[in-house]
């Protein structure tokens, strides 16, 4: 059973992610995030992250998806792009040698220590640990416990964007001057 | 029958090396600002994955915490850079990042 989910989800995650740097339209391309998102999310569910797997449907599927859909929409950029040009001639190539070399290099790392990753542990399941807080609990704790000043941080960050997208989208007024 | 085969952390592991190997050469390849915006956050969200993957294998919730921290500051990059563009699209007309090779404006 667990082998099944894995499989549809792994599709989900790699035809999404497939999709996104091969479709030439925008909003197609956005589509395919969303599967991509939706697929890590169930992952995040097979490994005992339920509160992450939500978050990840409400602010990524949710909020981020939309709101690129939303700055495609309002820049009328979802025309189609032609994928078939090449401004510089030997960049694919080299794109795909680099990349297929990050990741030849993560596989070769993760093969290397197949020993210690491939028995799956006890995890963070519930019910097999001797603390039996539920994951949002453990999460809770975590977070407001030895991490709360960075989680303070985060909100310092958030206000930053904030304000900083506000003044960046602001149109300024031209008083003849400027411009 | 299915249930013989089990798919272990490495299979995880894997797929987010796939994941991430596949957003860095849309990043590399793709012109359009926003596609690339959207292969960053493939990236992201790979290593989202093998956060939660060791999380689990070594039995540590710091790994989900880790996540969550970078979904945050996810959504402000995401807003932050969404902003840019749009302040340089309202100028300009061009939609690749070939057009936005110089910073003036």
């Amino acid at each position: 059973m667990e082998l099944f989910v894995f499989v549809v989800a792994a599709l989900m995650v790699l035809g999404g992610a497939l999709g996104v740097i091969t479709r030439s339209n925008p909003v197609h391309a956005a589509l395919s995030l969303v599967l991509t998102l939706f697929g890590i999310a169930v992952m995040f569910v097979s490994h005992d992250a339920q509160f992450l797997a939500a978050v990840q449907v409400i602010v990524y599927a949710g909020a981020i998806v939309v709101l690129f859909l939303f700055v495609i929409m309002l820049l009328g950029v979802d025309r189609t792009e032609d994928v078939n040009i090449e401004p510089i001639t030997v960049q694919r190539p080299l794109a795909l040698i680099v990349g297929a070399g990050v990741m030849g290099i993560v596989i070769a790392a993760i093969v290397a220590s197949q020993d210690l990753l491939s028995r799956r542990g006890d995890g963070l399941n519930p019910t097999t640990l001797e603390s039996t807080d539920a994951n949002i609990r453990q999460l809770a704790r975590e977070i407001f416990g030895n991490n709360v000043f960075a989680f303070e941080l985060t909100s310092v960050l958030l206000l930053v964007a904030v304000v900083g997208t506000v003044l960046m989208a602001r149109r300024v007024k031209t008083n003849g001057a400027g411009k | 029958m299915l249930s013989v085969i089990e798919p272990t952390n490495s299979w995880y592991l894997i797929l987010a090396a796939v994941l991430f190997g596949i957003g860095a050469f849309g990043v590399m390849v793709r012109r359009n600002p926003l596609v690339m915006f959207m292969c960053i956050e493939l990236m992201l969200n790979a290593v989202n994955l093998t956060f939660v993957t060791l999380a689990t294998a070594l039995a540590d919730i710091n790994g989900q915490v880790v996540v969550f921290f970078v979904m945050v500051v996810a959504a402000a990059e995401v807003v932050v850079g969404l902003g840019i563009i749009v302040a340089i699209m309202r100028r300009r007309n061009g939609i690749t990042a070939d057009d936005l090779s110089a910073l003036k404006g």
